[in-house]
């Protein structure tokens, strides 16, 4: 746990006023960041020798509907020499204004934000090539948020066969 | 203006360079642009193992840049895991890397003892690691029979899988399934391993050496293999790091990251193996990679089976793992346990946890959040095949269309896995 | 040795020629290489030595659509796979016939949300559905077999 207080002594002395709060959950660290310093925080990470935080293992974010602000995107990072691993978890008030890209620092940032862009639908501001990945490109809506609903098709059992029938697409030919 | 076929209509496309460049991705140029060839490698084709479409701008038969288009098998997992019980939800694990069902299932079981504070019991950690390296194994054959059918050695494909027959049943007879298991659960597992386990994996275990030397006299000094993958596909290993490859194709490159050895978990630590390192990073070294693994994943399964530790395969701790059948009849608490576990499920404490297991495809991790439910609240994969598929026009541009096909079966990828 | 006992002295034998067309079409039915997912690692296991597809005369698996008649759909439909599904099939020429192979191409099978689409027979018309998730190699031969039996009680009227 030293290296975790090394750590974040760093980011204090380089960026303050940037970590928030630090949560330890089962053993796990995380930094709560603000979305001004994220990038700041990020480049010291992956550029200072000490640190060496040389992969990026993954972007993903959370829906926290009731809760104000609504969405979260957390950065998992990796440093290869030194075992070491850390959670930075940015809050994003407004999904179309959201952090900047990493794709500068880590190339694998743009895929990652490609998709957290496609299903849940936070915009990170100079990654050029969102576009829809998974979903066709004519969808609407971003499918992983709270309000957007399941597309849940109702059985069909034998009392209501006939009026499911109806209203299900079926080939001509 | 460049023109393009789209998959869903039969009218092309207008597309300006500027998408063009977008839609490729970052950092890739596009030079002469009127003498290129577009053509899309499409979803249905024998070797992009799975429903991928690859968009090349060919330049003759070179390959001046490759942009990968998914999406194709987006099944909406996570959503639909958000509404399901924890252990309902272990289901549609096994269906997002198909090839290694109970490394995914192993990720997100570990990611449900972490977040309610339990672990499991030192036998069901050990039966987990013996079904999870035969996974390995079955999974690599896989991987060894279709780029071998790829690069045109078309036997090896059926040994492979007559391999994989001999795995399926050791794995039938403790689940009941050939593939899609599900046979970890929070706690532990579903039921005890029976007695013909342990003989039928020794068998195995006595019998597949000799199938690996099969393997190694059809490839290993094969010139035509050879000259289709020594210093093809080339990923140094800072190029590698950077962009996010993990597992044998990182290894590959001489990048030691195994999450094994890295950060054990599931008793990991007990067991002595090798991590496999090739030196050039490209598709022979990756070849060999995981051909190696082979040996290191049956000395783990030996030793596992060696130290087998007697005792109970589940916890005790009856809110999350059912009572077994013949107590109900005599214990009403056993029935009330049952009842809110069929009916309801067990609730997960608020907070979030991250785990990460090594896949035969690199790092596969589960982001887990629970908010006091008996549901997930957001289940978030972080797939390996994914990650590995971003190194794929870093690998392919400047070779042949022939390269690219190989190229595409080293690094391993699984569309189940790409879009879950 | 047989028939010759049986015939005697007759040099000619008369069938039906709808029989032999339909004999015909179910001895050698050649399937299109297309695997979608989970299904299609079954649909290998069926390929490879051990639960042999050729004994049916369906070794060859044609990656063109226009050199197959029987398309096995296995693997789950996801919205954006859909029209591609209704071009390989219609690029198909008659005679042609669909096996619905697993739960998700039957039904949608345990992927009930906006992603997947429930049931290929909402694209294509399908002759056989073959349920598991996946199948085992054995039920989808015995799929195989039944849309045999069907090609073989054809009309030729069906397909002119």
């Amino acid at each position: 746990m030293d290296r975790d207080q090394f750590l974040i002594e760093q980011i204090n002395e380089a960026v303050p006023d940037a970590i928030e709060e630090v949560l330890e959950f089962r053993g796990e660290r995380t930094l709560v960041i603000a979305q001004d310093h994220i990038k700041k925080v990020c480049q010291l990470l992956k550029s200072d020798k000490s640190l060496n935080f040389d992969l990026l293992s993954d972007i993903s974010a959370d829906d926290l509907l009731p809760d104000f602000p609504r969405f979260a995107v957390n950065y998992h990072l990796y440093s290869i020499p030194n075992s070491q691993r850390i959670r930075l978890r940015v809050f994003v008030e407004d999904p179309d204004d959201g952090p900047p890209t990493m794709g500068d620092i880590w190339s694998i940032a743009t895929w990652l934000e490609m998709e957290v862009w496609d299903l849940m639908g936070v915009r990170f501001s100079g990654n050029n090539s969102l576009r829809r990945l998974f979903l066709p490109e004519d969808w609407q809506g971003h499918p992983l948020r709270k309000d957007y609903p399941l597309g849940y098709e109702e059985v069909q059992f034998s009392f209501n066969w006939e009026e499911i029938s109806a209203r299900k697409p079926s080939p001509k030919e | 203006m460049s023109e393009m076929l789209s998959p869903h209509s039969d009218k092309v496309q207008e597309v300006s360079l500027e998408e063009l460049r977008a839609k490729v991705g970052t950092g890739m140029e596009i030079l002469d642009e009127e003498e290129h060839m577009l053509l899309s490698m499409g979803p249905q084709h024998p070797s992009t193992h799975g429903v991928l479409r690859l968009l090349l701008e060919l330049d003759g038969e070179t390959v001046v840049n490759v942009a990968p288009d998914i999406g194709f098998l987006h099944t909406g997992i996570e959503k639909t895991m958000e509404s399901k019980t924890f252990t309902k939800a272990l289901v549609m694990t096994d269906r997002m890397d198909y090839l290694s069902p109970m490394s995914n299932n192993l990720g997100y079981i570990l990611a449900v003892e972490k977040l309610l504070g339990v672990e499991a019991t030192p036998r069901a950690q050990a039966i987990r690691v013996i079904l999870t390296e035969l996974t390995r194994i079955a999974s690599h054959l896989v991987w060894l029979g279709t780029s071998a059918l790829d690069l045109a050695a078309m036997t090896l494909f059926l040994y492979c899988f007559r391999e994989r027959e001999f795995i399926f049943d050791i794995f039938e007879m403790c689940s009941g399934q050939r593939m899609m298991v599900s046979y970890f659960r929070p706690g532990g597992l579903w039921r005890d391993v029976p007695e013909e386990f342990e003989p039928a994996v020794r068998q195995f275990l006595d019998f597949f050496p000799g199938r690996i030397a099969d393997y190694e006299a059809l490839l290993k000094k094969n010139p035509i293999f050879l000259k289709r993958t020594k210093d093809i596909g080339v990923v140094s290993a800072e190029e590698a790091v950077d962009w996010g490859l993990t597992g044998p194709s990182l290894r590959g490159s001489g990048v030691n990251l195994d999450f094994r050895k890295a950060e054990p978990y599931s008793g990991y630590e007990q067991y002595d193996f090798d991590v496999p390192l090739g030196t050039d990073g490209d598709i022979y070294s990756r070849y060999r990679c995981r051909v190696e693994e082979f040996w290191q994943s049956m000395r783990i399964i030996e030793q596992a089976l060696d130290k087998l530790p007697g005792g109970p395969v589940n916890i005790d701790n009856r809110k999350i793992v059912p009572p077994p059948r013949s107590e109900l009849g005599r214990s009403m608490e056993a029935v009330i346990h049952h009842f809110k576990l069929w009916t309801e499920g067990f609730d997960a404490p608020e907070g979030y946890v991250y785990q990460r297991v090594e896949s035969p495809r690199g790092e596969f991790g589960c982001y887990l959040r629970g908010n006091g439910g008996p549901k997930p609240a957001r289940v978030h994969f972080r797939t390996p095949s994914y990650a590995n598929l971003a190194s794929l026009p870093n690998m392919a541009r400047g070779g042949f269309v022939a390269d690219l096909v190989a190229v595409i079966g080293s690094i391993d990828v699984v569309l189940g896995d790409i879009d879950r | 040795m047989g028939i010759e006992q049986k015939l005697g002295n007759m040099g000619v034998v008369t069938y039906r020629f709808e029989d032999v067309v339909n004999w015909g079409r179910s001895g050698s039915m050649w399937p299109i290489l297309f695997g979608l997912a989970c299904c299609a690692i079954e649909m290998m296991s069926m390929q490879a030595s051990h639960y042999d597809m050729s004994r049916f005369g369906m070794e060859l698996n044609r990656p063109s659509p226009r050199q197959a008649d029987l398309m096995i759909v296995s693997g789950r439909v996801s919205r954006k796979m859909a029209p591609i599904v209704r071009r390989l099939y219609e690029q198909m020429p008659s005679p042609k016939w669909v096996i619905a192979m697993g739960d998700c191409a039957s039904c949608g099978g345990i992927f009930n949300n906006y992603a997947i689409v429930q049931g290929v027979d909402e694209i294509v018309p399908v002759d056989v559905y073959v349920g598991g998730c996946p199948p085992r190699p054995e039920a989808l031969i015995d799929g195989i077999l039944t849309l045999h039996e069907k090609v073989r009680g054809e009309k030729l009227q069906d397909w002119a």
